[in-house]
């Protein structure tokens, strides 16, 4: 293209600065990067402490110790707690991952996994389980609860999805329609979930409802492993998808026109959402508020538009580990199901964020 | 000829707009299509942008069947600016500009030299350059307009597809962007496909004019071929005299009254 005067100056990006080398260049949000490293520090620390504090304490030269020795303050550290704090932060940032996938999709601040129909089928299919083979066969026991209730909950949660999706499906995927069919689906889930509570044996229905409140209570190293895993399949492609992703946020034939395909794009964005969170409610039960809130701080810490995948699936880690050390600790020796926590603690938070926007944007 | 539509059926679901519509578009020439609200206009300009996908015949760029490229390559070469199009909350012009380059990058070109120089071109062209930072909720809706057809030049396409590029600009501003349409086509020789309101204005800007009633072409040539006061009877039900226009010598239509 011959310009028609002079070159003007090169034109800046408000938010971004470009890094060259060579053919490749890359966009570079300083912002975003310092808030990563700032918010990966930050779960290192949560982690270090959760090791520290317990019913044992130990200082961190114990904890150091403990993880080389072989006693008991071995097993401890390595079986109890580091597997236990781990998932807290595996299981966090996969959910925000959804929760920021879902987000940008839907275009809605309050879309998140719950809305995919993934949490409420898991948990319409664990309840099931615990009810109908409580009375019956003495409870979920051995490798029905190793195994059985995260296959189970999986299970569910891509089912659930399913239905969302194929209800919502028409000449293409709208993120509206989606928002407004997968509420109705978790209505009907949820109360199916509680039709089944009234149904089952009182104990059964206590014990399923501390999974429907989510609970990183006694995991170990057999729900790090499945979360790490889903994680290391699923980060690649999600983050690869960033950029279809911004593109999305546009009206649909903006997008085509871009030379996006924009339901090829939309329908593998949404199943690693579905994914995602399928995996971390099957190792933690549908911890709340986590998928919802991790994105929209991440988005207000980094200063962009949109739910920036990567800051928010660390604000996710560090907000789920956080309140499970909370959880563990404030009224111990009881212990609270850490989903409680994510509430109490995200919710104030985010509150404080919008408010502080909305005070900025006055002045 | 750079784009056509052969013998296409358009519609959404069971309504058919359109049926068994050919035209051909010209390398290097504007074309404006005209015709009633309502009357397929906008649908034949989303199927030739390959935003609506013929439920029969076939559009054809280059002589290649458009639905059968890659979209991405399509967007090297097609460039469309939907009708009132809408972008994310507290978007800046450049953010939305940049956007433009999509098809150009991949995860490792983000944003080469190329991008930058297209961008800044884009912006200076539309007289931009200066509010680059801002954001495009705060603009009026004569910047907005200009906002996003820089964003259609920025994709570099030799082909760009305007829907209705002129609505909500005042008279004024409604000349700025049709001046620059004619800037890009003889300066720069792109191929523009346009749908405007303005019969006056698109005779005045156009080399070719299709009229379109009912989802049929009823008409299509030079603009003194096409806007004669029995073809505005037959497509707009308007009674009215066509002079010649005092500055360009295009056809300059009159009303007198619309036909009932």
């Amino acid at each position: 293209m011959t310009p028609l005067s002079p070159p003007p100056a090169p034109v800046r990006l408000p938010h971004e600065r470009p890094l060259r080398v060579g053919p490749v260049s890359w966009l570079l949000r300083l912002r975003s990067a310092v808030i990563a490293l700032v918010l990966l520090a930050a779960v290192a620390l949560t982690t270090a402490l959760s090791m520290r504090i317990g019913d044992i304490p130990m200082t961190l030269a114990e904890v150091v110790q403990a993880i080389t020795d072989d006693g008991p303050d071995h097993f401890v550290v390595m079986e109890l707690r580091l597997p236990r704090a781990l998932t807290g932060a595996l299981v966090g940032a996969a959910l925000a991952l959804a929760g920021a996938i879902t987000q940008a999709i839907a275009r809605n601040p309050l879309a998140s996994p719950d809305i995919l129909g993934v949490t409420s089928g898991a948990s319409v299919a664990v309840v099931a389980a615990i009810v109908a083979a409580g009375s019956a066969h003495g409870g979920p026991s051995g490798a029905l609860a190793q195994l059985g209730i995260p296959l189970l909950a999986v299970a569910g949660g891509l089912a659930g999805a399913l239905i969302v999706y194929l209800l919502a499906w028409r000449r293409g995927l709208d993120g509206y329609r989606l928002v407004l069919v997968g509420i109705g689906v978790t209505a009907v889930f949820t109360n199916v979930k509680y039709w089944l509570l009234t149904l089952g044996d009182v104990n059964d229905s206590s014990r399923a409802m501390v999974w429907i409140s989510g609970s990183l209570n006694g995991r170990g190293w057999e729900h790090v492993h499945p979360t790490a895993l889903a994680l290391a399949v699923l980060v690649p492609p999600a983050l690869l998808g960033t950029r279809s992703l911004g593109a999305l946020r546009f009206g649909d034939d903006t997008v085509t026109g871009l030379g996006v395909r924009t339901n090829l794009a939309r329908g593998l964005m949404i199943l690693a959402a579905v994914l995602l969170a399928a995996v971390a409610t099957a190792s933690a039960g549908p911890i709340a508020f986590v998928a919802l809130a991790a994105p929209q701080i991440a988005l207000r810490l980094a200063g962009v538009a949109q739910p920036p995948l990567l800051v928010s699936a660390l604000a996710g880690a560090f907000l789920t580990s956080a309140a499970d050390l909370v959880a563990r600790t404030l009224f111990s020796p009881v212990e609270l199901p850490v989903g409680v926590i994510t509430a109490v603690l995200g919710a104030p938070y985010l509150i404080y964020l919008l408010v502080r926007a909305r005070r900025e944007a006055r002045s | 000829m750079r784009l056509q539509a052969v013998d296409v059926r358009l519609g959404y679901g069971d309504r058919i707009i359109v049926d068994g519509l050919d035209l051909g578009i010209e390398a290097g020439t504007v074309t404006t299509i005209i015709g009633p609200n309502g009357c397929g206009k906008s649908t034949l300009l989303r199927a030739l942008g390959r935003l609506l996908k013929p439920a029969g015949g076939e559009v054809l760029l280059d002589g290649k069947r458009i639905d059968r490229m890659p979209t991405k390559e399509v967007a090297k070469v097609l460039g469309v600016l939907p009708q009132a199009p809408t972008a994310p909350e507290g978007l800046t012009v450049a953010d939305l500009v940049a956007r433009g380059r999509h098809p150009h990058q991949t995860w490792y070109r983000q944003w080469s030299s190329d991008d930058e120089s297209a961008v800044s071109e884009a912006l200076s062209m539309t007289g931009l350059l200066d509010l680059g930072e801002r954001p495009l909720d705060e603009l009026s809706g004569g910047q907005r307009q200009r906002a996003w057809i820089s964003m259609a030049l920025a994709q570099g396409t030799d082909l760009l597809l305007l829907d209705e590029p002129t609505t909500f600009l005042d008279l004024a501003h409604q000349v700025e962007v049709l001046e620059l349409v004619r800037r890009l086509h003889g300066e720069l020789g792109r191929t523009v496909v346009m749908v405007l309101h303005d019969l006056n204005l698109a005779a005045r800007y156009a080399d070719r004019l299709v009229a379109m009633r009912g989802g049929k072409v009823i008409a299509a040539g030079t603009p003194a071929e096409v806007l004669t006061e029995s073809l505005l009877s037959e497509v707009f039900d308007l009674d009215a005299k066509v002079i010649e226009d005092p500055v360009a010598g295009t056809p300059l239509v009159v009303p007198i009254g619309v036909r009932h």
